[in-house]
C-alpha cells in the first residue's frame, strides 16, 4: 500500500501540473480572441475582394490562365497545421484528412505535390518520408501579409508553369470555440462564378482603367493571397481554439485526480491513526492485567 | 440624387476609414483622378500613392500601397494592402527606408532592383504624404 508520503507526493505533483495547464488555458484565450479579431477583421476584405472578381471574371471566360480548368494531372495540396503540440486532435485530424486526400488522388491516377504550414506537418510527413515540395515554419501568432504573399508567390508559379492544374488548401475551419470543421477548398483555379442577373448588369456598365484583362491579372493573384490568408487566420484561431479546449479538459482531470486523491490520503491517515490506536488500547489492558 | 460619397477604406487588418464625403481624389494606375458624387461605375487599380478626400472645407490624406477602386454613384470602396493616415505615418521609419533602399541600389548588381525601387517609391511615397498633413 502507498504511504501517506507518497500520496503526498502525487498529489503536489498533480497540482503543479494543473496549475501549468490552466495558465497554458489562459494564454490559448487570449491568443484565440486576438486570432478571432483578425479573421473578422479580414473579412470585409475577402468579401468585397470576391465580389468585385466575380463581377470581372463573369463577363469573359479564359482571360487568365488562373480561371483556365486544366486537365488534372498534378494536383498540389497545401496542408496548414500547428508549430506546437498541445492542442488535443487538432494535428492529427488534419493529416488523417491529408493522407485521405493523398489516398483518393493517387486512385484516381492522380499525382499529388505537398506543400506544409507548420511544424507539426513537416515532422510528420518528413519521419513518414513524403516528399515535401516547400515547408513553412514559424507563422503561428505573428503572421503577416508579406509571409503570405511569399507563400501564394510559390504557389502561383507553380500553378502557372503548369506543374500544377489544381491547388487545394486543407485547414481547420473556425465554427465555434468547440467545433473545428476540416475544410478542403479549391484556390486555384477559379470556379467560374455563378451567373446572378445583378451581377451581370454591374459589369456591363462598369468602365475598367486599365482594360479589364490588366485588372484581372493583379487581381486573381491576390485574390489566391487573400484566400490563403483567410485560411491561415481560420486555423490559427481553432488552433488556439484546440488548445484551450485540451487545456480546459486537462485541468479538470487534475482537479479530479487531486479530490480522488486527497479521499485516498485521509483514509490511509485515518487507518493509521486507528491502528496506533489500537495498539495504545492493547498496551494498557496489557498492564492492566 | 446622391449628395455626398461614402468613402470605404478596407484592408486585410480591418476597416481603416469609413465616412461620408465630398470628393475622393486618388492616384490609379493611369494617373491620378478625382471622384465626385453620381460617378459612373467606375473600377481601377490604384498605385502607391496618395488618395486625398474632401469633406466641407476639411480635407484628409491618406497613404495607399497597391490596391483597387471601385467607384460607384455614392460609394468608393478602396481595397488596399495597407493604408495609413498622414498623422500616423511613422516618417523617421520611412526616412530610414529611404537610405536603406538607396544605398542598397548603389550596389545595383548584387539585389533585386525592382523591390528595392519599388521600396524605395513607398518610402518616399510615406514622407510627402505625411508633409500634406503637416503643412495643412
Amino acid at each position: 500500500m502507498a504511504t501517506l508520503k507518497d500520496i503526498n507526493r502525487r498529489i503536489t505533483a498533480v497540482k503543479s501540473t494543473k496549475q501549468i495547464t490552466k495558465a497554458m488555458k489562459m494564454v490559448a484565450a487570449a491568443k484565440l480572441k486576438r486570432a478571432q479579431n483578425r479573421m473578422i477583421e479580414m473579412r470585409p476584405y475577402a468579401d468585397k475582394m470576391s465580389a468585385v472578381l466575380s463581377s470581372l471574371a463573369g463577363s469573359g471566360e479564359e482571360l487568365h490562365p488562373l480561371l483556365v480548368q486544366r486537365p488534372r494531372q498534378t494536383v498540389e495540396i497545401l496542408v496548414m497545421t500547428s508549430d506546437r503540440g498541445l492542442c488535443s486532435a487538432f494535428n492529427t485530424n488534419i493529416m488523417k484528412a491529408t493522407e485521405k486526400i493523398i489516398a483518393e488522388k493517387k486512385a484516381e491516377n492522380i499525382n499529388v505535390s505537398l506543400s506544409v504550414v507548420g511544424k507539426k506537418a513537416r515532422d510528420y510527413f518528413k519521419r513518414r518520408n513524403v516528399e515535401m515540395r516547400n515547408a513553412w515554419i514559424d507563422l503561428s501568432g505573428k503572421l503577416v501579409y508579406s509571409d503570405v504573399q511569399t507563400i501564394g508567390k510559390d504557389l502561383i508559379d507553380h500553378y502557372n508553369e503548369e506543374a500544377v492544374d489544381e491547388v487545394y488548401v486543407v485547414y481547420n475551419k473556425f465554427v465555434t470555440v468547440m467545433n473545428q470543421k476540416i475544410t478542403v477548398s479549391k484556390i486555384m483555379p477559379m470556379d467560374p462564378p455563378e451567373e446572378s442577373e445583378e451581377a451581370d448588369e454591374s459589369s456591363m456598365s462598369f468602365i475598367y482603367e486599365p482594360s479589364q484583362q490588366e485588372i484581372l491579372n493583379e487581381l486573381l493573384p491576390k485574390n489566391v493571397e487573400v484566400q490563403i490568408f483567410r485560411a491561415l487566420l481560420e486555423s490559427q484561431a481553432s488552433e488556439e481554439a484546440a488548445r484551450m479546449t485540451a487545456m480546459e479538459n486537462a485541468t479538470q482531470a487534475a482537479d479530479e485526480m487531486i479530490s480522488s486523491l486527497t479521499l485516498q490520503y485521509n483514509k490511509a491517515r485515518q487507518a493509521s491513526i486507528t491502528a496506533e490506536l489500537m495498539d495504545i488500547v492493547g498496551g494498557v489492558e496489557a498492564l492492566k492485567g | 440624387m446622391a449628395e455626398k460619397l461614402t468613402l470605404d477604406i478596407v484592408t486585410p487588418y480591418g476597416h481603416v476609414f469609413t465616412e461620408e464625403v465630398d470628393e475622393v481624389i486618388a492616384a490609379g494606375n493611369e494617373g491620378e483622378f478625382g471622384v465626385l458624387p453620381n460617378h459612373i461605375s467606375y473600377l481601377t487599380t490604384l498605385k502607391v500613392g496618395m488618395l486625398t478626400y474632401k469633406k466641407g472645407s476639411e480635407s484628409g490624406h491618406f497613404f495607399v500601397n497597391w490596391g483597387y477602386a471601385e467607384v460607384g454613384p455614392e460609394k468608393v470602396t478602396i481595397l488596399a494592402d495597407s493604408a495609413e493616415k498622414s498623422d500616423e505615418i511613422d516618417v523617421t521609419r520611412a526616412q530610414e527606408a529611404i537610405k536603406r533602399a538607396e544605398e542598397r541600389l548603389k550596389q545595383a548588381e548584387t539585389i533585386d532592383e525592382a523591390r528595392a525601387t519599388a521600396a524605395l517609391d513607398r518610402a518616399i511615397m510615406r514622407v510627402q504624404v505625411s508633409e500634406q498633413h503637416h503643412t495643412r
